[in-house]
């Protein structure tokens, strides 16, 4: 065998499974998953006081390419993921063009082969440039290699074109994020409007902006019965939207950010444009509800939506500046000294909300499982690693956080992706 | 011996203490004089440099801080321009940091960014004056309401004070619920609902959409300018029904005390949300408003001119 | 910072400082031709309740009242990029100075850049005939060419020394202390 990860604490909630244990790579398959594994390995790795998990897939980031290179590339924002801990991505179609056509599917996953390092699975427009007018050829995105649908950065505000999409979508096994979002109702808004709104006199976006819109989503899901999935998640009202819905059977389902889950509006006191994310950061009631439906599986993954952004863009009034911030290097040490350091999420959490749920509803086939079999994406976290979020520590080439030089303890150190090792010691070595 | 002013900045009422507002309430009564004089200039800021940066269009708030800077024979530039058509050229940043180069010493500055004065202010060595940011704070303008009803009722402290109108997208009324609260008066804020920010009674004050009860007790009132293209978004049906819901004239004010005060901070709108007849009349202390708002602003420039050696020494 | 000690010794005594005043007032009327333009304009703090004084001294001596006006020349002073601001009181001076014999009143004279901006400062009211000064301690070290016209006591003294004095209006009781810094 190629590989043998020793003595690392595996968790892998595909098979139930919590234990130290070996781990053996072949061929970029995993092959063996159990205590004393005594077969020869080309390559032995000492995992002891590590957490080995199945490779990390964020399910929403934007890479920028085409179009927007100076933000970010593919390949740039390949290696800020492998630097998180990700072997896999799913890419937004917001890119420019939009990506509403084979040709620009294709040109991802070219230019994803041609420096290769994770996994970039690309999510096609819903609507031709994501205008919201007419859909795009559903099935040939498919067969180009989109895994899903979405407008991302735009709702689908026509409510009899969602619904089409959606059973069209279905159809095909195709399933569709939706960005939940009133524009009408956020209007010029720049934050999440609440007393701090009123302080700061910033134009607020109110919590039901994407809570009519989850609502109105819900309905058609429940109509049409493909499957939908909420993106960014943002406030306490939706939570309680998409608890009852699921309880109703329907086939939602939802993912939410680490800024969500750490962060409220009360951070915006300093009118930091590295706060302006859209959804907006809520309140300290939408983050505590947050919290808990990550924890009851109400929220089904956790993605970093990451989007990256010039700093001379960000550099101005808060006004002014776009929104987004990126997310994947800081998503694991966020986690770890936010949520699982006190006890709040444990590593299973960790697991099902972004390795094997992100796969399942993807429809990713041989991801989000150690299970023999299963492809050869392993991550490996320190639990007791401590890290500076230093301007060094990113490796995308955009660096709008609010989480610079943040101290956390636990990150990721390792990565293998089909088997072979992209992350080394918290370097890059692919 | 009295607090010095250590502040090389006034972004706003919200992080001065009382004493703090006192100290420009108190260092502003003492130039109010010098209006008066024969040669109405003082030598106190002779060499330093003043630039009036108006992103957003004003008359008076700039033509009042002007004549406050030449009053203290500082040395004046005005740079007008809208934001709009500004940061198609050059950013924000870069304008403040040419001005820095220029080594000018205080900025005023208008912007209808909120947050922009704190973010030039985070920038440059020179002292930045907020002359309205957006909806976040005008404390100029505060400061000489404050001033005024000091001046008028000798105190602050219980007085029973209620901002009219637009509060949702009001600088002026949130800097004086700031000042006023923090100087011990009961404030109510009074108008249309679509017009009431959210979380504002956790400010401290009281909310009231019926304007007749919000004038009753009131000792004095303070009626916002309201913005015409406001009922394109709804946010009232009419002029027509604003004027007379919420206009101030003085039907509304025989329920209301013999001695009521009536501030607005201006441009009036004459005979929308205030009557000509209460504009005019003797209630009306609108034009010691922009009297009085000479010397608070005098007194603002002077304290932060000198916070520059405060600050060295500490 | 170790506190440096401080020495204080007391050089005027309230009936003296009472009739130094006294004196002033007499060697002002000397010295005004018209009493009918006479005007005393004293510097704040001190310098205005010393005025106030002179004042009355002079109601007492000669049955008339010559307008009295106070000066705060913070606002002319040279050195708000050093000291910064300060507190500030009003400058109250309700009448015409035009063609008035103007005598200025202050307590100590030292460097003579008080007096400096109060001339300054009382030119911007008006073109007085004249301007005399009148101050009680004059302890050397000028810095400007300035000099009082009545003085009540010459007090010479060091650098590291200062002048304080106190008044009953002000400070609780009339006396003139020299203060000794001492290592």
């Amino acid at each position: 065998m190629d590989i043998l990860i020793k003595g690392g604490r595996i968790v892998d909630p595909s098979q139930d499974f919590d234990c130290i244990a070996d781990l053996g790579i072949n061929m970029g398959k995993i092959v063996a998953c159990g205590s004393g594994i005594k077969e020869k390995a080309n390559k032995v790795v000492d995992a002891t006081g590590l957490i080995v998990v199945p490779g990390l897939i964020d399910m929403h980031v934007h890479f920028r390419e085409p179009g927007m290179e100076e933000k970010e590339t593919i390949y740039t924002g390949m290696r800020a993921a492998a630097k998180g801990g990700f072997s896999s991505v799913a890419t937004m179609p917001n890119t420019k063009p939009a990506t509403d056509n084979e040709g620009i599917v294709k040109y991802i996953l070219t230019k994803t082969a041609e420096k290769p390092l994770i996994n970039v699975f690309p999510v096609a427009a819903a609507t031709l440039a994501r205008d919201g007018k007419q859909m795009t050829e559903i099935g040939e995105l498919k067969k180009a290699g989109a895994v899903a649908l979405s407008d991302d950065g735009d709702c689908i505000t026509n409510s009899a074109l969602l619904r089409r999409i959606l059973e069209y979508a279905g159809s095909l096994d195709m399933p569709v994020l939706e960005h939940c979002e009133d524009p009408v109702l956020s209007g010029q808004g720049v934050m999440n409007e609440s007393i701090m709104s009123t302080i700061l006199g910033l134009k607020g976006i109110p919590a039901a902006s994407e809570v009519v819109m989850v609502a109105r989503d819900l309905t058609l899901c429940k109509m049409t019965g493909s499957r939908l999935h909420i993106q960014h998640v943002s406030s306490a009202g939706s939570v309680e939207l998409i608890r009852w819905a699921k309880s109703k059977g329907v086939p939602v389902t939802a993912e939410t950010a680490p800024h969500y889950l750490v962060l409220t509006d009360d951070d915006l006191h300093s009118y930091s444009t590295m706060l302006k994310v859209k959804p907006p950061i809520g309140s300290k009631h939408d983050r505590e509800e947050l919290i808990k439906a990550v924890k009851d599986g109400t929220i089904d993954a956790i993605a970093s939506d990451h989007a990256p952004h010039l700093h001379a863009e960000k550099d101005v009034e808060f006004d002014y500046a776009p929104f987004g911030m990126i997310g994947l290097e800081s998503s694991i040490p966020l986690i770890m000294e936010t949520l699982i350091n006190p006890g709040i999420l444990d590593f299973k959490d960790l697991v099902r909300l972004m390795s094997l749920n992100p796969a399942n509803i993807l429809g990713l086939k041989g991801k989000g499982s150690l299970k023999r079999g299963a492809d050869g994406d392993v991550t490996l976290i320190d639990p007791e690693k401590e890290v500076v979020l230093t301007k060094d520590y990113f490796e995308s080439k955009s660096i709008n956080t609010p989480f610079l030089n943040w101290k956390c303890k636990g990150a990721p150190t390792s990565l293998f992706v089909s088997g072979k090792q992209i992350l080394k010691d918290e370097k890059i070595i692919g | 011996m009295k607090e010095l002013w250590k502040r090389k900045d006034l972004l706003g009422l919200q992080e001065l203490s009382s004493e703090e507002i006192q100290l420009i309430l108190d260092t502003a009564d003492s130039f109010k004089e010098i209006s008066l004089r024969a040669i109405k200039k003082v030598p106190a800021l002779r060499g330093k440099t003043i630039v009036n940066l108006f992103l957003e269009p004003s008359t008076r708030t700039r033509t009042s801080f002007e004549l406050a800077a030449k009053r203290l024979s500082a040395d004046t530039v005005n740079i007008s321009a809208s934001a709009s058509s500004f940061t198609k050229g050059e950013t924000l940043k870069d304008t403040a940091r040419n001005l820095q180069a220029l080594k000018i010493d205080i900025l005023i500055m208008r912007h209808s960014a909120a947050g922009s004065a704190r973010f030039l202010a985070d920038i440059l060595d020179a002292s930045v004056i907020n002359a309205g940011d957006g909806a976040h704070e005008h404390p100029t303008q505060a400061l000489l309401d404050l001033f005024t009803l000091k001046q008028k009722k000798g105190k602050i402290k219980n007085l029973n004070v209620t901002i009219i109108g637009d509060i949702l997208h009001s600088r002026v009324a949130r800097s004086n619920i700031w000042g006023l609260t923090k100087l011990g008066a009961n404030v109510t804020v009074a108008g249309p609902a679509t017009l009431m920010p959210v979380g504002i009674e956790r400010l401290g004050v009281t909310v009231c959409t019926d304007v007749n009860k919000a004038i009753k007790q009131a000792d004095a009132i303070n009626i916002l300018r309201i913005q015409m293209e406001r009922q394109k978004t709804n946010l009232f049906p009419s002029i027509r029904e604003y004027r007379d819901l919420y206009g101030i004239d003085l039907e509304k004010l025989k329920n209301a005390s013999k001695d009521i005060l009536v501030m607005h901070p201006g441009p009036i709108n004459r005979d929308v949300e205030i009557s000509s007849e209460v504009a005019d009349s003797s209630y009306s202390v609108i034009l010691d408003q922009v009297t009085n708002g000479l010397a608070v602003r005098m007194a603002v420039l002077y304290l932060v001119a000198g916070s520059a050696a405060v600050l060295e020494v500490n | 910072m170790t506190k440096r000690q401080e020495k204080i010794i007391r050089i005027m005594e309230p009936d003296q400082l009472r009739r130094v005043i006294m004196r002033i007032s007499h060697e002002i009327l000397e010295k005004t031709e018209n009493h009918e333009d006479l005007a005393i304009v004293g510097i704040v703090t001190r310098g205005a309740h010393l005025a106030r004084r002179v004042v009355d001294n002079i109601k007492e001596i000669e049955g008339i009242n010559p307008p009295f006006g106070i000066l705060d020349i913070t606002l002319h002073r040279d050195d708000l990029d050093i000291s910064g601001t300060r507190e500030m009181h009003k400058t109250e001076i309700n009448f015409d100075l035009n063609e008035k014999n103007i005598v200025l009143v202050d307590d100590v004279l030292f460097s003579g850049r008080t007096v400096r901006a109060a001339l300054d400062e009382i030119t911007d009211y008006g073109r007085p005939k004249k301007i005399q000064l009148a101050v009680l301690i004059d302890r050397g070290h000028r810095e400007l060419p300035i000099r009082a016209d009545c003085v009540g006591k010459n007090i010479p003294t060091s650098f590291d020394e200062k002048v304080r004095v106190h008044l009953k209006e002000e400070d609780g009781e009339d006396v003139v202390l020299l203060v000794k810094q001492e290592d």
